[in-house]
Parts: structure tokens; C-alpha cells; sequence
């Protein structure tokens, strides 16, 4: 999709949320992996050397460009979210269909002072759409200017 | 979580509910409790230290919980914030609350608490529950939300109850016999396959088939050709007495559900009346009608059958994904409940469109691919087992043909329309200004093709157009969001 310019993109220090997780599934890939080898009887590195090469991929290639591939746009009426690096995936709400919504902070996001946006709408498909890697004050800027747009579509 | 001005003060939950949570949450600590007294025995350490831990270490758990949880009113909406580690802070605009429900269960009724529930148009309930609140403070926060909230709910009364007086005429009915025809359609292959499931368990209690085609292989051994003849004849047999069962259960099952059927409009709506032992009485109400489906099979679509059924938005957790308005019609007995509804159906106008063939077949070739592979690893170990998996690809292939040859999509002026399905041939048509987001998804081999799959989110029911061109698939998401984004939630289902 060309029209992905106006974007904005996520907070920086969300990357490095991103490349911990990465880390971190990484290790877990590989610990399995090299339990998996020291238990198996089948030739060496049948595990090891596929599992290396996720991890490398999970660790190291993955996070930047899923950062990168990331964004939102708050345009006057509706809100878009943008994400994906092998699976695109592009989701606007408009404002006026937003039920409630959430700004949470996990131990990891608050280290980086970043939150995370969710709206919930009435669907059932896609009903709740997530925006992570916000600046706690973007987040909350944001949650009010929905709360603004509620108020006044009823006025 | 930063305060405006405007906002009330930070408010706790009871402290006293602290307590009444715990006694509650105590069937659920039966297990540890057990867990503990099995894990200590013979140890010395007593039953009751043992409890009083895994009591103490509860309550500590949820005394750090409530420290944390706190709700404001502000002017506008309600604040919740809650959570140990990971801060959640809940924003629930009063306009989208539909009701507040305030709970008292027994313990709490001694003590005058109440549990206070906001209930949003979401499809999951849970939005906000403040477990334990002074009753009074129930009260307040009920009475300040519905102040709060913009009352126009009022304006319709004027003319509903003018409607009231006017009789309710009958819309669709079925007698026996079309109740009955129904139930033969209702011989599904899901009953089938339980029935198969349950000959495969309880064989023991049917015709001996198993001996059957034991003596059958046995002589076949013998004999050779007459056996043949035996086999299939067990066989036969077999899938008689399954499907005289399954015609059977349809049968039942049907007359059970719709025996009585009548559909009827009164004021308030469509009201459907239907059941043999248990009635049930349901009324839809028109202004809530987002999507209609308009479903039939293979077979009564020969005979001219169709079902209508109609999915509705914004009700309470009991409601249904969508409710059968009529399960065996004509054409012409369909039309006038839907034109009630204000929901078209597909016109000389409307223009349908296939998926992508393309997109269809990388998948079938990918998978075909996958069990080919299968094929050549079980064909190291026996020829003759590699060759089974033809019959997979095969089949799949078949399915997935059926499939794209069924599936058409299309869009008009304020309208989506969803094809699918080549056994259960449905056709969904739901308003676009009921649309509450939109998405366009695009895999891997999408991405190759140019194609992408958009998804409407709507509330009980699934549409999707997969395999579009991307710039069509941007222009639809357009047209929707045109239609969808100037009508704020509150509005839906009284614009009309």
C-alpha cells in the first residue's frame, strides 16, 4: 500500500521493547531446541541448526522491520492502525463506534515510560483494536481526544 | 494516570467487600487448600497453619488488588483503573453505557453492598464491574450515570405508544407437514458423523455389522466374488440403518424446535413464537436488525426453500447471534419480512464478484505440496502408503473448488453481501453504516498477488471479502468508512 506516508510511526524505545521480546522468545526457542538434542537420538544439529536460525531471525531481523512496518494515524474521525512485516494488517475504527477504552502499562513498557492504547467496539470481528509503543502522554492524549469525539457526536 | 480538573475523587471499592470477595472466591481455594494438607501430611505441620497461610496469602493478594483499584466519575465518562503490574486505566464514555446493573448476592445483602455492572454495547459483558460498593454508593453512581448520560432514548416513546394499539398480523406461520418437510432437510451430515461416532462406540448394541463383514472377509477368502457381493450388501445396509437414524433425529429434533411456528409484527417488533415442550417467545426488535441471511442447501434449493434469519446488535449476553425468522420459506414469503427490516436483497443492479482464483490456488497448491511431501516420506516405508495421500489432495482440491465456486461478494449503495458456502449456501446482507471497523489483512501470498482479504466488523455475525484487488479493497473500506464513521454508536437503530 502506498498511502502508509502519513503514518505516524510508534515511539522509539518501542523498539527496543520489541528486540527484548524478540530475546527473549529466542532463548526460549533455543532452550528447547537444545533440550530437544541432548535427548533425541537423531543426528546432531537437527534441532539445533533450524531452531538457531529462528532465533537469529526472532532476535535480530524481525524486530526492526516490525517496528518500522508500524503505525497509526488519528485523523479527524476515525482512528487507523497499521502493522505487520510478514503479515500486513491495516485497521481503521471509526471514532464514533468506540464502546470504551483502555491505556495499560506492563512492568516492561512502564521501564520505557510507554503504554499501550486498546478501543473496544461492538463487533465481533476485530472488535478491539490495539495500539502498543505509545508515550504514556500520546496515549492518553489520544484516549481523550476519543472521549472528546463521544461527547460532542452526542451534542 | 494524570487527573483533569473536572474529574470527581478517586474512589475505592469497599473495604468491608474485601472480605465478602474472599468468602466467595472460597470454593476456588479448595484446591490449594487440599494441594497444601497433601503436600504437609506427615510432616507436623497442622491443618490449621496450612489453611490460615493459603487464606492469609489470598487476602493479601486481594488487599494489594483493591490498593490498586480505583473509579472516578468524571464529567463525561468513568474512570477504572486497576491491576498489580500491569496498570490498566478503563475509560467508559456515559453515552455508551445502555444500563447499570447493580447485584446483591446474599452475603453482601447483610451487609448492604452491591456488585455495580456497567454494561456497553460490546458482545462480551465484563466492561466495568466494581465487585462491592456500598449499596448506597450503588445507588448514587446509578443515579449519576443516568443523569449524566444524554436521555433522548425518550423521544421514540411518543410513537410507540401510539403503535400499540394497532393488532399484530401474522407474517409467516408452518404448519405440520412444512415442519415436517424441514426435518428431512435437517438430516445434516454433523448428525451423521455423531451417529458414526456412536456406532463406532456402541456397536455392541446394533445389528452385529462387525460380524458381519468379519464372515463377509472370512468367505471372501473362500469364495472370492459371492463375498464381494456380501460385503457391499453389509455396507448397504449399514448406511441404511444410519440414515433411516439420521432422518429420524432431523425429524424429532425439528418439531421439537419449530413445532407452532408463527412469526408475527406488533409494535415492537417482529415476534417470533416457536417450541413443542419448551415455548419460546422472542422479540426482535426491527430498529436493531443489522444483517439478514438468506441461507439454503443444494438440495431445497431445487424445491425453492430458503431461510431467513436476521442478526441483531447491541443486546444484553442471552441474545443470540442471530435469530431464524423463517426456517423454510418461498422466496415470495421471505420478501415482505425483509422489506420490513429495510434491508434489500440483491438486485439486477448488484454486482457480484469472485475471490481471486489465484490466491485460491497457491493455497491448494502449498498444501498439496505439503502432503506430497507426507506422501514421499511414508512411501520410504511402504509404497503403497504414499499413494494414499492422492486421495487427500484430491478431495481438498474438490472442496476448495466447491468452495471459490460459491463464494461471491458484493457491494451497493449502502449495502455488503457475502456469498458462501456450497453445502449451507448463505447469503449475509448487512448495512454498512452498521459497521463498527474495518480491516484489510494481507498474507504473504496475498501480497504477491496484489490481493488482500478486508474484514468488516460487525457485531454477531463474520463478513469477509477475501482475495480482492488492493485498490478495490481500499476503495470498499472508503465507501464503508463514509457511510459508518458519521454515525456515532448511540444513533444506530434510530436514524431509521
Amino acid at each position: 500500500m502506498n498511502d502508509s506516508a502519513d503514518l505516524t510511526q510508534l515511539d522509539p524505545a518501542f523498539e527496543k521493547v520489541l528486540r527484548l521480546r524478540g530475546v527473549a522468545l529466542a532463548a526460549l526457542v533455543l532452550a528447547v531446541a537444545l533440550s530437544a538434542e541432548a535427548f533425541s537420538m537423531l543426528p546432531t544439529g537437527l534441532f539445533a541448526l533450524p531452531a538457531l536460525a529462528l532465533a537469529v531471525w526472532l532476535a535480530l531481523i524481525s524486530p526492526p522491520r516490525r517496528y518500522r512496518r508500524w503505525g497509526y494515524a488519528f485523523g479527524p474521525d476515525r482512528l487507523r492502525v497499521v502493522s505487520g512485516y510478514l503479515f500486513y494488517h491495516d485497521a481503521v475504527v471509526p471514532l464514533g463506534r468506540i464502546q470504551h477504552i483502555d491505556v495499560d502499562q506492563g512492568p516492561i513498557l512502564r521501564r520505557w515510560g510507554l503504554a499501550q492504547l486498546t478501543v473496544h467496539t461492538a463487533g465481533s470481528h476485530g472488535a478491539s483494536i490495539v495500539l502498543p509503543g505509545l508515550s504514556m502522554a500520546q496515549a492518553e492524549t489520544i484516549r481523550e481526544a476519543i472521549r472528546q469525539h463521544i461527547r460532542q457526536a452526542l451534542d | 494516570m494524570t487527573a483533569s480538573a473536572d474529574r470527581g475523587d478517586r474512589e475505592r471499592l469497599s473495604f468491608v467487600g474485601l472480605f465478602v470477595d474472599t468468602i466467595g472466591a472460597l470454593p476456588s481455594l479448595l484446591v490449594p487448600i487440599l494441594a497444601g494438607l497433601y503436600g504437609t501430611r506427615g510432616t507436623g505441620i497442622g491443618a490449621l497453619p496450612v489453611v490460615a497461610v493459603i487464606l492469609g496469602f489470598s487476602l493479601a493478594l486481594r488487599w494489594l488488588a483493591w490498593m490498586r483499584f480505583h473509579y472516578q466519575l468524571g464529567s463525561d465518562d468513568i474512570r477504572i483503573e486497576s491491576g498489580l503490574f500491569r496498570r490498566t486505566a478503563r475509560s467508559i464514555p456515559y453515552d455508551r453505557i445502555a444500563d447499570v446493573s447493580i447485584e446483591q448476592p446474599p452475603l453482601a445483602r447483610l451487609l448492604s453492598l452491591a456488585v455495580v455492572q456497567f454494561e456497553t454495547g460490546g458482545g462480551k459483558g465484563e466492561e466495568g464491574v466494581l465487585r462491592f460498593v456500598a449499596l448506597a454508593d450503588a445507588e448514587r453512581l446509578r443515579s449519576v450515570v443516568r443523569s449524566r448520560r444524554d436521555s433522548s432514548d425518550l423521544a421514540a416513546s411518543p410513537a410507540e405508544a401510539a403503535a400499540d394499539e394497532q393488532a399484530p398480523d401474522l407474517l409467516f406461520a408452518m404448519g405440520p407437514k412444512r415442519i415436517l418437510t424441514l426435518g428431512f432437510y435437517s438430516f445434516s451430515l454433523v448428525a451423521f458423523a455423531v451417529l458414526l461416532g456412536l456406532a463406532g462406540k456402541f456397536d455392541f448394541l446394533l445389528p452385529d455389522l462387525k460380524l458381519w463383514v468379519l464372515t463377509a472377509e472370512q468367505q471372501s477368502a473362500e469364495v472370492g466374488t459371492l463375498s464381494l457381493a456380501r460385503q457391499i450388501e453389509a455396507a448397504l445396509a449399514a448406511l441404511a440403518a444410519l440414515t433411516v437414524l439420521g432422518i429420524g433425529t432431523g425429524l424429532i429434533r425439528t418439531a421439537l424446535r419449530e413445532w407452532g411456528f408463527r412469526l408475527e409484527r406488533t409494535p415492537k417488533g417482529l415476534r417470533r413464537r416457536r417450541g413443542m415442550l419448551t415455548l419460546t417467545d422472542v422479540t426482535i426488535p426491527l430498529e436493531r436488525v443489522q444483517a439478514a441471511e438468506i441461507a439454503t442447501g443444494p438440495i431445497r434449493k431445487r424445491r425453492g426453500w430458503h431461510a431467513l434469519a436476521l442478526v441483531t446488535f447491541g443486546d444484553k449476553g442471552d441474545s443470540k447471534a442471530s435469530q431464524a425468522v423463517a426456517p423454510l420459506a418461498r422466496i415470495e414469503e421471505i420478501q415482505p419480512i425483509m422489506a420490513l427490516t429495510g434491508i434489500e436483497p440483491a438486485d439486477a443492479e448488484t454486482r457480484f464478484a469472485r475471490a481471486h482464483f489465484g490466491a485460491r490456488l497457491d493455497w491448494a497448491v502449498l498444501r498439496s505440496l505439503l502432503f506430497a511431501g507426507l506422501g514421499l516420506g511414508l512411501a520410504q516405508v511402504e509404497q503403497a502408503y504414499g499413494w494414499l495421500m492422492v486421495l487427500p489432495i484430491t478431495l481438498m482440491a474438490l472442496r476448495d473448488w466447491l468452495r471459490w465456486n460459491r463464494e461471491w461478494r458484493a457491494t451497493d449503495r449502502d449495502q455488503l453481501f457475502m456469498q458462501s458456502g456450497w453445502w449451507r449456501q448463505a447469503l449475509l446482507i448487512a448495512r454498512q453504516v452498521n459497521v463498527h471497523s474495518v480491516s484489510i489483512a494481507r498474507s504473504p501470498l496475498e501480497r504477491r498477488r496484489g490481493l488482500a482479504t478486508v474484514h468488516f466488523g460487525l457485531a454477531n455475525c463474520r463478513m469477509r471479502f477475501p482475495a480482492v484487488p488492493v485498490a478495490e479493497a481500499l476503495a470498499i473500506r472508503e465507501q464503508v468508512l463514509a457511510q459508518a464513521a458519521p454515525v456515532d454508536f448511540s444513533q444506530l437503530g434510530r436514524s431509521r
